[in-house]
């Protein structure tokens, strides 16, 4: 299990000379633009005499529309078109996994912010002035806000079918073990919303040929496509999707936003067709992080070893699907953390309510069980007065340990050794507050709230693990083309996939495939489109692992078919070769053979022909999961991490500022040091938030904090240094032995510093985020 | 839309006049979100930016005389020996790039209760110089905030500068938001202490309806303050100050806070000031 080498096997056509290949932490390419602000975003886009949309939405979080009225936008000087659900040329629903949301409003609004018409004209503002000229007569009705009363029976129902979207049960080993200690607790998670930077933006152009071109920010163009086709009434290939710049998504881009309301104006006016959200619009035009519940038991021996955990989780999941379901079996899945145990009993919910719709955010539901079962973890030590790091140890999960859907860990799982290199890792000192201290050191920071008075340093861990792909028999899958051919005398790979660059460096990583596995140091990467195969979503931390799968499968066809080709032609000059059928290796842009002895230069031998392979990739498949019993083999690989955080705590005015965050991962190959660093940074400082920042506050169905001043999000005075160390544990069964990266960081980053937060405080702290007056009400 | 922008003060008062309901942009800082949310539709934008008269600050005698359209970045630079009230508040506006560009003017245009500016101009006892082709007019910034995001200033006058005397003995102020930059204050305290006068200023941020004052706890600190020698503060000295900040408030639940935290933490910060203030004020003790 201490291996952190690649297998030869992957290795043996493969000599280094390339620059920027595998391994090496490659320059983005879209780095520097981004610093200087020259990276064209969708937000970005122009066309000659395009018009501007905008969107009209609900102000009630539950009502009837009585009727719509239209003319008085449609009398503003410059407007060209206003739409409604009458509109909608082909189905009036769609849904990633469930069709329940409508494209425009009709009959029955069900959440604060809902589309309700969409209007074109040729200036931005002229098309929001329109929009809300148009007057909507509404019957207001009660909003179901509570999630537990939606499922209870007793709450009007929201979609027909009931309020309940659906519910996991997990019943893993014996049902009736009793324990010597016993240890409940109950947990809330707050609203996080994504806040990528980019907000929801892209440009329709209507197509001679009656389709519609689309360049726009998204996180999978193929299932965009899809839904988009059923609803403009269109067949799929006349729905051509690009993917312009993306400024983040961390699961806010996976359900359609914008992408419907641009296409049904561009194809109404014949006219290309611009939208761009504003801060406030896109925290009503995307779904959030589902708030939950979660009710814990353990039972535990006194010396500390897991018996039993009984959980029942409430997720709500808003007015509509979105990737609820998914979201619901995820926390199931995930509900104990990655802890050996010999019973499990876990019921998982999510509910239909008249909240905004929650879906897909980075860490996929098991964020919300990590904050319960590590706020457990802590609270059992304290009961049997162990020490947390050791109650933890007693009870990882290793290689070959069972998931409580029965499903074994066929690769590393380096819990023991994560928390092990936690505890090592030195200890930041305390903060001075001696001569010439800066504030911007202790909580306030800049506010100038203390010198020291009041603060108390407190450390905790937490640990976390999640799948990575997607799950429960899903077909996953993503598709590259390759192809190489000879310009201005020199070998060129270009790579083209589907695959959504939302930040991440999946642009960057492709290349670096290509180079490594081809052997040529120029490689152009498509931008990304529908015009190849899926790749699946960029989400679930899949990309480097499926579409990198996808790259380098087509790059090893190209390289066989060159080979061929050079058999054939060249295979003369070593007629035992063709009799062995061994071949001749393709290295750093040569034709070399058996003997490492050059046979042809790639462009000799190439000349004016084009290689090129089209590749699916599937990772390995899985399986539903038992709808009574929750057993099954539903993911194909898991991410494990874990935090130490150090806070420093103001007890007299409960601010806080997290002083250091220290973790350790395992990501099976480090593919690109430095992208995988950004993703470890980026995902603690996404769980520093929820921890003691963000939530978005949702008041009887009403978003209170849809901006920038009141949704907070870290700054980086915020957010603290991070000490990473990264495993390298290769996964047999992934290309190149790659683990996943993107969520696990984001996963154990909130306990570990509320953990923190309690160590230096004593308090319980049973919600997340944590408030400075959850801490001074209770001192 | 019309957009004057004048650079002498005289050329802007005449279209001030002319134009009384134009609205005044310097930073923009307020005015550009404003418009973004659609909360105003001017039909006249009157930038004052480059009036060389707002963008320059003086000494006369005990006092300085701030332009309106000092940017708070310069304010941190070039005046924290002399306002260090105002310095320390200015320095918690934001981020870099609105300390650039947004001032005291401004901050006393849109008298938001969370102002930052507003309770070290309190607690020193500021006054604002305003002027329009009626004439100018001094009003004490006690008598200046009347009302939520309502001031005493009329409609066809412009502020010019704000008059605020130097420090004379330690001077404090602290706020209290849940993000450690960038935040808007949940509520916040200045201090002035004022060796000459013995007299103690204050002034509360966020936590009523108007920046207030805390006259009870200033008279409270001046009678107990060892003047003589500055001896050192009891706890239960400072203590019974931050009550009396905290009782001199009249805060809400809002989505920032809420009125008990608002409450509690007033008195820790007020009672910190003083501490911090009254240490420092021995600096000014020994010249
Ligand atoms: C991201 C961000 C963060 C912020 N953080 C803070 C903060 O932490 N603390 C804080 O207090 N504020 C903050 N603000 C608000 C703003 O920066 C301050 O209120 C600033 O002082 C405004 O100054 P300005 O010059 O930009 O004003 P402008 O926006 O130009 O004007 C503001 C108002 O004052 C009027 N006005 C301007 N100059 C004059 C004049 N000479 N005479 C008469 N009226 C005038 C305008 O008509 C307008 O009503 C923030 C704003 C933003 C956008």
């Amino acid at each position: 299990m201490s291996n952190s080498t690649l297998p030869t096997k992957q290795r043996d056509h493969i000599s280094t000379p390339v620059s920027a290949g595998l391994g090496e932490s490659v320059a983005r390419p879209d780095g520097t633009l981004k610093v200087t602000g020259d990276f064209a975003f969708s937000s970005d886009l122009w066309a000659e005499g395009m018009l501007w949309a905008s969107t009209l939405r609900s102000p009630h979080p539950h009502a009837r529309i009585k009727s719509i009225n239209i003319a008085p936008a449609l009398k503003i000087n410059g407007v060209s078109a206003v739409l409604t659900h009458d509109d909608v040329p082909g189905a009036k629903l769609y849904g990633l996994e469930i069709i329940d949301q409508p494209v425009l409003a009709f009959d029955t609004i069900r959440f604060h912010g809902e589309a309700i018409a969409i209007v074109a004209a040729d200036h931005p503002e002229t098309a929001k002035r329109a929009a809300q000229a148009i007057i909507v007569e509404y019957e207001i009705l009660e909003p179901v806000i509570d999630p537990d009363f939606a499922i209870s029976g007793k709450a009007p129902v929201i979609h027909t079918g009931g309020n309940i979207t659906r519910h996991v049960p997990i019943l893993f080993g014996p049902q009736d073990l009793t324990a010597d200690v016993v240890v409940k607790g109950e947990y809330e998670v707050g609203m996080q919303d994504q806040a990528p930077l980019g907000p929801e933006s892209g440009l329709a152009i209507p197509a001679e040929d009656g389709g519609i071109d689309l360049y726009l920010s998204t996180q999978w163009l193929h299932v965009d496509r899809g839904q988009l086709a059923t609803v403009l009434g269109l067949p799929p290939e006349k729905v051509r999707l690009t993917l312009a710049g993306v400024g983040g998504a961390f699961g806010a881009r996976e359900d359609l936003s914008m992408q419907a309301h641009v296409s049904l104006l561009a194809m109404r006016t014949g006219k290309p067709v611009k939208i761009v959200y504003s801060r406030e619009e896109s925290f009503f035009g995307h779904v959030h992080r589902h708030p939950g519940k979660l009710r814990y038991e353990h039972g535990v021996t006194k010396e500390g070893k897991l018996v039993y955990v009984k959980a029942t989780i409430v997720l709500d999941g808003g007015a509509y699907a979105s990737s609820s379901p998914a979201v619901c079996a995820n926390a199931a899945c995930f509900a104990v953390g990655p802890y050996e145990v010999e019973s499990a009993t876990i019921n998982s919910y999510v509910a239909y309510t008249n909240n905004p719709p929650c879906g897909a955010m980075r860490g996929f539901g098991a964020v919300q069980t990590a904050f319960a079962y590590e706020s457990q973890m802590d609270k059992i030590a304290e009961v049997l007065g162990m020490d947390p790091i050791d109650l933890r140890l007693k009870n990882a999960m290793s290689r070959n340990s069972l998931m409580p859907t029965g499903q074994p860990i066929d690769s590393a799982a380096p819990v023991a050794e994560i928390l092990e290199k936690l505890r090592a890792m030195p200890l930041p000192p305390l903060t001075s507050t001696t001569e010439g201290f800066d504030i911007i050191e202790l909580p306030g920071g800049a506010s100038n709230a203390t010198h020291g008075e009041g603060v108390r340093r407190g450390i905790g861990y937490a640990l976390g693990v999640k799948n990575v792909g997607f799950s429960e028999g899903f077909d996953d899958y993503s598709t590259a083309k390759v192809s190489l051919q000879i310009i201005n005398g020199e070998p060129v790979v270009e790579v083209h996939t589907a695959a959504a660059e939302v930040g991440q460096g999946l642009v960057t990583l492709k290349g670096q495939i290509a180079r490594t596995e081809l052997g040529v140091q120029r490689v152009v990467v498509h931008v990304s489109d529908t015009q190849v195969g899926s790749a699946g979503s960029t989400s679930a931390s899949r990309q480097s692992y499926v579409t990198g799968g996808a790259v380098m499968t087509a790059c090893k066809a190209v390289r066989d078919e060159i080979l061929l080709f050079a058999m054939e032609k060249l295979g003369h000059l070593h007629p035992h070769l063709l009799h062995f059928r061994a071949t001749y290796l393709l290295v750093d842009g040569e034709i070399r053979d058996g003997n490492g002895t050059l046979v042809s230069s790639l462009a000799d031998l190439v000349q004016d022909r084009i290689f090129e392979c089209t590749r699916e990739y599937r990772h390995r498949p899985t399986t539903p999961i038992d709808p009574i019993t929750g057993q099954g083999l539903p993911h194909t690989q898991f991410a494990f991490a874990g935090h130490r955080a150090v806070v420093d705590v103001d007890i007299e005015t409960g601010l806080v500022k997290v002083i250091e965050m220290a973790t350790v991962q395992d990501v099976g190959k480090a593919l690109n040091p430095q992208a995988i660093e950004g993703q470890i940074e980026g995902g603690t400082a996404q769980g520093l938030g929820l921890a003691i920042l963000e939530e978005i506050q949702v008041v009887n169905g009403k978003v209170k904090n849809p901006s920038f001043t009141d949704y907070l999000i870290p700054t980086v005075l915020d957010m603290p240094p991070v000490r990473s160390i990264i495993l390298e544990y290769a996964d047999e069964h992934a290309p190149y032995g790659l683990r996943g990266v993107g969520e696990a960081p984001t996963i154990s980053s909130t306990p570990a510093i509320v953990s923190a937060i309690r160590a230096a405080t004593g308090l319980a702290l049973t919600r997340v985020p944590v408030r400075p007056e959850h801490i001074t009400s209770t001192m | 839309m019309d957009f004057f922008r004048p650079t002498s003060l005289a050329d802007a008062l005449k279209l001030k006049s002319a134009h009384p309901l134009a609205l005044c942009i310097n930073g923009g800082t307020d005015v550009m979100v404003e418009l973004n949310f659609d909360r105003k539709r001017p039909e006249t934008l009157l930038d004052l930016s480059a009036v060389t008269e707002l963008n320059q600050w003086s000494e006369a005698g005990d006092s300085i005389v701030l332009g309106a359209g000092v940017t708070y970045s310069r304010i941190q630079t070039e005046l924290h020996a002399q306002l260090p009230g105002l310095a320390m508040a200015s320095r918690t506006v934001g981020s870099l790039q609105i300390r650039n560009r947004g001032g005291v003017g401004g901050n006393l245009g849109s008298a938001s209760p969370a102002g930052d500016a507003h309770p070290a101009l309190l607690a020193t006892g500021a006054t604002v110089n305003v002027s329009s082709v009626r004439g100018g007019r001094s009003i004490d910034i006690h008598e200046y905030f009347i009302a939520p995001k309502k001031s005493a200033l009329d409609p066809d006058e412009i502020i010019i500068s704000i008059t605020i005397p130097k420090a004379r003995g330690g001077q404090q102020y602290s706020k209290i938001g849940t993000r450690n930059a960038m935040v808007i204050a949940v509520c916040s305290f200045g201090l002035a202490i004022d060796l000459q006068t013995r007299k103690v200023g204050t002034g509360i941020g966020s936590a009523g309806p108007t920046p207030l004052r805390a006259v009870e706890a200033e008279a409270f600190a001046a009678s107990h303050l060892d003047w003589e020698k500055g001896a050192a503060l009891a706890p239960e000295l400072l203590a019974e100050f931050g009550a009396l900040v905290s009782a001199a408030s009249r805060p809400i639940d809002d989505i920032r806070g809420t009125a008990a935290y608002r409450r509690h933490t007033l008195s820790v910060i007020a009672a910190r000031s003083l501490k911090w203030a009254w240490t420092s004020t021995n600096e000014f003790r020994s010249t």
